[in-house]
């Protein structure tokens, strides 16, 4: 029987790709592992090896084709034995995926903010520009590096590979082996000796690959940078940012898949950040970069690759310890922070139409957490639900809960209510980690919860 | 290269020490490729997601080393797994439908490629942080010397592992303690994109050498002086006389993982790893030179594989999604005390 080879996907969010050329020719043989054609897509270009053995028969899609959706049959392979006759006979069994323009998940609301949203610290600006998360962080990076030469930033594949997530893309080339540093595997290593460099007058900035890993660092990261201005009597202290992606990624499973908030918002001496948008991203970075004290700061990787409005300004930043209204809004607060604040938007735009105005707030920083915003919102709206893509017990969550109590006990017309993960280690399965995480739908609910509404 | 004088003895077989099968052991490899080719397969239709990093290239390394053990003794090893999981016996549906995430993998799904085991087989993962296994496999040396059971941990790590801190904590550990522990670092020359002569200093194969654990380098793409200097490591660690270190020399022709592009070697450098070293071809025309198997040995070999990968593959599909209960299951035991 003949064999479709189809267009392959190379990571969990491809859809899509450029055919850009065929290794092989109709007629020609190959074998289990031969490279058959290259294809392209935004991220890389890679090459689609035969899984089975036999003769090209037809190619189906020429080589140059753009925007070829995955699982489309590319070419039909001929079994040992089987002549052209076969393809003849042949019928597409497979179909191709839908190109995701609009997938379920990614987050409707981008640039319709109702909201004076683009500006994240007060001021309005010129001008304003369209950047990745991703770009935005890099344009961070650059930028204090430029301005400060005692800047580096160290971290596993960080400079000539470009950033495991390309974060980091260029700057190597611009600011070279000296400043831009390849680390071995050995975090608990370089998070001590970047804290060493603070110590003797630099700015680290130590990127984890992802901050699953920084738990072989956290000792350095508690007990050398967060303490030592204490320790020494205000005599010294630790300017260095410790980044990376934090959260939930796809399809990664229990160790590679979980949100670190709680665990480093619970250190007196360290400041946290997660910034949700390039605005956020590109604000927080540099003020953290220009802070004294040891930051962490949060990424997301399933925001890199978004795209947001920020302000096309060198002297932008935001300020830490400062949360962000996105939408304002009358019955309800809805507190969130990194890519759940994008759930919650979505999910407010959709309350909409139940009659529900929703006040959604970015934290933006979890450490310190700016409680005003918080209860100056729940003044107005009486009403409170506080979203976090980790696990609930000592979470985020529940410090907002305590904080209520202690500031806003007296304006809340209905318990708090807390929307969060599942509190299980990440599943691998599809079906499970969709159940694992928050969807806007769960925070709908949430919202009908407290305000004692029932689903429309 | 230490061994080689060794090597002679073993593979001529004189004496007690059990020889390779080497038409097995060209099996066992041809498993593992066409296993892996699948999942290749099944990642780009969407059925695997996540993380999937395939052993492609390195056959002879988990081949070699795992042939010379036996039933009592244990294994460990990282994220880099599949190949480990299959010379374990463990049974290739299981291995295949974990790695689609469905009910019948060997964690329910629940794991996924990096996170497989099976303690019927001694197999205690698939581990996802780097350096973290070599500790745990210490422990399981620990075990096995408390218990008096006779049996050996065998642990691998990457190149890249080397550099953890953990692992010179496990080393000074398992030498004071001459725990029954072979360590095996599968130096495919990088560590993701960082070659390895930029990654570590000095002579991996060396870096037990202070704590006493005498390492050998060996020729990763030759089944048969693996497994000769895995059955000289896996004795004496068992002997009592401590742990060993080997460090094989071998390649992965693929990325890191499926998204890599793996821009940071040239072709040229691959292709002379796949066209002159290649484990399973050297070895079939070894097989056929000195005519321990037929061509039509070979292809039946070849069909069979092929049947078995196959069968996994739909097995893999066939076998449902976990039921949504199952969220919540396996995060404590319910065993009352
Ligand atoms: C503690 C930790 N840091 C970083 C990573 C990300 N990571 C996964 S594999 C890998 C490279 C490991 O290379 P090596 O040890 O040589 O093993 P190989 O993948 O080549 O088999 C890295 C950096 C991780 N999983 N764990
Ligand atoms: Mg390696």
């Amino acid at each position: 029987m003949t064999i479709e080879i189809l267009m392959p996907a190379l990571s969990p969010t491809m859809t899509e790709g450029t055919l850009a050329r065929w290794v092989k020719n109709e007629g020609d043989k190959v074998c289990s592992g031969d490279v058959i054609a290259e294809i392209e897509t935004d991220k890389a270009t890679m090459e689609v090896e035969a899984a089975d053995e036999g003769v090209i028969g037809k190619i189906l899609i020429p080589a140059g084709s753009q925007g070829v959706a995955v699982n489309t049959p590319i070419a039909l392979l001929l079994e040992e034995g089987e002549d052209s006759a076969a393809l003849d006979q042949h019928q597409s069994k497979t179909a191709p995926m839908a190109p995701a323009t609009e997938s379920a998940s990614a987050p409707a609301v981008v640039s319709s903010s109702p909201v004076s949203a683009p500006v994240a610290d007060d001021k309005t600006y010129a001008h304003y520009k369209t950047l990745t998360v991703r770009e935005a962080l890099r344009e961070a990076m650059g930028e204090e590096m430029r301005r400060d030469e005692n800047i580096v930033l160290l971290g596993e594949e960080v400079a000539e590979y470009n950033g495991a997530y390309k974060v980091s893309q260029g700057l190597w080339d611009e600011f070279g082996d000296k400043r831009v540093i390849d680390t071995p595997i050995t975090e608990m290593g370089f998070a001590g000796l970047g804290v060493g460099a603070a110590f003797g007058g630099l700015t680290p900035i130590v990127e984890f690959m992802t901050m699953n890993f920084a738990m072989q660092a956290i000792d350095q990261i508690v007990n050398s940078a967060a303490k030592t201005r204490y320790m020494s009597g205000g005599q010294m202290g630790c300017p260095i940012v410790f980044r990376g992606p934090n959260g939930a990624a796809a399809r990664v499973a229990a160790q590679h898949s979980q949100c670190y908030a709680s665990w480093y918002a619970h250190i007196p001496g360290l400041k946290v950040i997660a910034p949700y948008d390039s605005a956020d991203a590109k604000g927080l970075l540099k003020s953290a970069i220009r802070d004294p004290n040891p930051v962490i700061c949060l990424e997301h990787e399933m925001l890199y690759g978004q795209s947001f409005e920020l302000p096309d300004d060198e002297d932008f930043t935001a300020p830490l310890g400062k949360a962000r209204i996105m939408r304002e809004g009358s019955d309800v607060t809805i507190v969130a922070f990194s890519r759940m604040v994008g759930h919650a938007l979505e999910a407010a735009e959709a309350l909409v139409a139940e009659g529900i105005s929703a006040e959604v707030i970015n934290m933006r920083t979890l450490r310190p957490l700016d409680t005003d915003t918080i209860v100056q919102s729940v003044m107005k709206t009486n009403r409170l639900v506080a979203v976090e893509e980790s696990w609930p017990f000592a979470g985020i969550g529940a410090e907002i809960a305590a904080q209520m109590m202690e500031h806003a006990f007296d304006y809340l017309d209905a318990p708090m209510v807390r929307v969060h993960g599942a509190d299980v280690p990440m599943p691998y399965a599809a079906n499970l980690e969709k159940l694992a995480l928050p969807q806007p739908s769960d925070i709908i609910e949430a919202v009908r919860t407290v305000c004692y509404r029932k689903a429309a | 290269m230490k061994f080689s004088a060794r090597l002679k003895t073993v593979e001529s077989q004189t004496s007690a020490a059990p020889a390779l099968d080497l038409v097995r052991a060209w099996r066992e490899m041809l498993l593992i490729r066409r296993f892996e080719e699948k999942a290749a397969q099944l990642y780009g239709m969407g059925l695997i997601g996540g993380f999937c990093h395939l052993y492609i290239g390195e056959e002879a390394v988990t081949t070699g080393v795992l042939s010379a053990m036996r039933p009592e003794d244990s294994c460990i090893t990282s994220y880099r797994d599949h190949g480990q999981m299959l010379m374990m016996g463990m049974d290739p549906k299981g291995v295949m439908a974990e790695l689609t995430g469905r009910i019948g993998g060997y964690s329910k799904g629940k794991g996924g490629s990096m996170h497989m085991f099976s303690v019927e087989k001694h197999f205690y993962g698939g581990h996802g942080i780097v350096g973290a296994q070599v500790p745990i496999g210490t422990g399981l040396a620990f075990a096995h010397r408390y218990k008096n059971d006779g049996g050996v941990c065998v642990t691998f790590m990457g190149d890249g592992a080397t550099n953890q801190g953990q692992v010179y904590e496990s080393f000074n550990m398992a030498a004071l303690w001459k725990l029954p522990i072979v360590y095996i670092i599968e130096n495919n020359q990088y560590a993701m994109g960082t070659a390895r002569k930029r990654h570590a200093a000095g002579d991996q194969s060396q870096r037990g050498e202070a704590y006493g654990i005498h390492g050998h380098k060996v020729d990763g793409q030759n089944v048969s002086q693996v497994y000769a200097a895995a059955l000289e490591a896996i004795e004496q660690a068992r002997s009592g006389k401590g742990p060993v270190l080997l460090e094989m020399d071998t390649y992965r022709y693929r990325g890191h993982g499926m998204s890599d592009p793996a821009k940071y070697r040239t072709k040229e450098e691959v292709d002379q790893w796949k066209d002159q070293r290649d484990p399973i071809e050297t070895l079939r025309a070894r097989l056929l030179k000195d005519k321990l198997a037929s061509e039509e040995n070979l292809k039946s070999i070849e069909k069979e594989i092929k049947k078995i990968v196959t069968d996994a593959a739909t097995f893999a599909q066939e076998s449902p999604e976990p039921d949504p209960s199952e969220l919540y299951t396996d995060v404590l035991s319910d065993a009352s005390i």
